[in-house]
């Protein structure tokens, strides 16, 4: 195969991963979030949780999800498990500021006007908190692009596939060839995220 | 006993405790169409609370409310909220919806038809003083305080409902703005014969805006008067909020 379609094709399953994990990581942390602003008590709890998970080094996560039945094993489940377990707190803590920032006036007078729990979180919460929810959205893609790389560790693909082998075998091409559409998939995801954010802005 | 017909509003034997703190004290109010009953006290002596409690906002401990001669446990909460109108300090304008939306909030929680919606808006904000060709495609930043208040009423007389609860409405803005609105309040008032519960603690807003006060101290009503039988009220609260007016001649 020719460098440059090795390229394209790593590229495409460096995306399938990310897309995956950021999907997977969105749908638990945004309603997750959304019960969180309903229970005060077990918000630090979760919060705190994933703080924890965000500590722990990213080849040292792929290692111990490795022998761990079901979940674990070679191949993309267990880096798409990863990826998103570091995905979950950036979005979750943006929902979280984004839902809980709502002024309080405002939701005073939602429910004094009248308005059900689902009416406020859907016309008014959930619209004011978008701009800080979508930020947490486009700052775990941003990150998980370039943590997917280490995912090649574990037999899962993508660009790493050749940053590993360019480390092995001493070839800057090589690592060149995994590094820079990585970079230029950062760029291209924050860049294109960041108009959506502005696009969905209320004001 | 039996609420009088005009009744809008009965408050009997009400009391309020929030985290082993007595709150408010055995409350005995009725407010009838066209009247507008204002909460005058110090911060903390239970107003605001007194006026949450009508719209459940707060729960009370003990006693009941009547709201147009049903208990509040009766109604739904949704929809009696929807039947008192809401208005406090900072306004509380959606800040992602326009004026004309804001305004129109609770007639559009009724299901209203987009041409009814429509036409009761532009007449609300017209009664408003907010020209709707002007100010109904604006966003709440781009309105002044004293406009922002403006929106406020309007929301709340949107259903026209027959309470409206006010929270210090006029706090916030400047004192000519207060005096404008405060005559406007007026005005409105005598064309829409609406019950209102009023909480202030400017003893000026009081005289100037109430059929009666009713004076709370620590929680329970100290005095209830008509503006003029107020201003010779003995009591020591009634006196010191008096004396506040004499250090302007």
């Amino acid at each position: 195969m020719r460098l440059s379609d090795q390229i394209v094709s790593l590229t495409l399953e460096h995306l399938e991963l990310v897309l995956v994990a950021i999907a997977v990581a969105s749908t638990l942390a945004i309603p997750g979030a959304i019960l969180l602003t309903r229970r005060a008590g077990l918000r630090g709890a979760m919060v705190g949780f994933a703080n924890i998970v965000q500590t722990v080094p990213s080849l040292a996560l792929f290692g111990f999800l490795l022998p761990i039945p079901f979940i674990g094993g070679i191949g993309k489940h267990t880096a798409i498990i990863a990826l998103c377990l570091y995905a979950i707190l950036p979005i979750l803590r943006n929902t979280l500021v984004g839902l809980l920032g709502v002024d309080a006036a405002v939701r005073e007078s939602a429910v004094a006007m009248g308005m059900t729990p689902n009416q406020i979180l859907r016309q008014v919460e959930l619209p004011l908190a978008a701009p800080s929810i979508l930020a947490g959205v486009r700052i775990a893609t941003v990150t998980t692009i370039g943590t997917a790389t280490i995912a090649a560790a574990i037999g899962a693909g993508g660009l790493g596939v050749f940053i590993f082998q360019g480390i092995a075998s001493v070839n800057s091409v090589m690592i060149l060839a995994g590094a820079i559409p990585a970079a230029l998939m950062a760029v291209l995801a924050d860049e294109g995220l960041e108009w959506i954010e502005r696009r969905c802005s209320p004001f | 006993m039996i609420p009088a017909a005009s009744a809008v509003l009965e408050i009997r034997n009400l009391s309020c405790r929030i985290g082993g703190r007595q709150i408010l004290r055995d409350i005995n109010l009725t407010v009838a169409a066209g009247e507008t009953v204002v909460l005058l006290g110090r911060s903390g002596c239970g107003k605001t609370t007194l006026l949450k409690c009508v719209n459940r906002l707060v729960e009370s401990t003990d006693g009941e409310i009547l709201f147009q001669g049903r208990l509040l446990a009766e109604w739904d909460p949704f929809r009696m909220r929807r039947s008192m109108g809401y208005v406090i300090q900072d306004a509380g304008l959606f800040p992602h919806w326009t004026v004309a939306a804001n305004a129109g909030l609770v007639p559009k929680l009724e299901n209203w038809e987009p041409e009814a919606l429509q036409k009761r808006v532009e007449f609300l904000l017209h009664a408003v003083g907010l020209p709707p060709a002007d100010f109904a495609g604006r966003y709440p930043r781009q309105l002044s305080g004293g406009q922002k208040q403006r929106v406020g009423i309007a929301r709340a007389l949107a259903a026209d409902p027959p309470l409206l609860l006010m929270d210090e409405p006029f706090a916030a803005v400047d004192p000519i703005t207060r005096f404008e609105l405060q005559k406007h309040f007026l005005s409105l008032r005598a064309t829409m014969q609406k019950a209102a519960l009023f909480v202030t603690h400017d003893v000026r807003e009081a005289l100037m805006l109430a059929t009666r006060i009713v004076l709370l101290k620590d929680g329970a009503i100290d005095v209830v008067a008509s503006p003029d039988r107020f201003r010779a009220a003995a009591t020591e609260e009634a006196r010191a909020f008096l004396a506040s007016l004499d250090g302007i001649q």
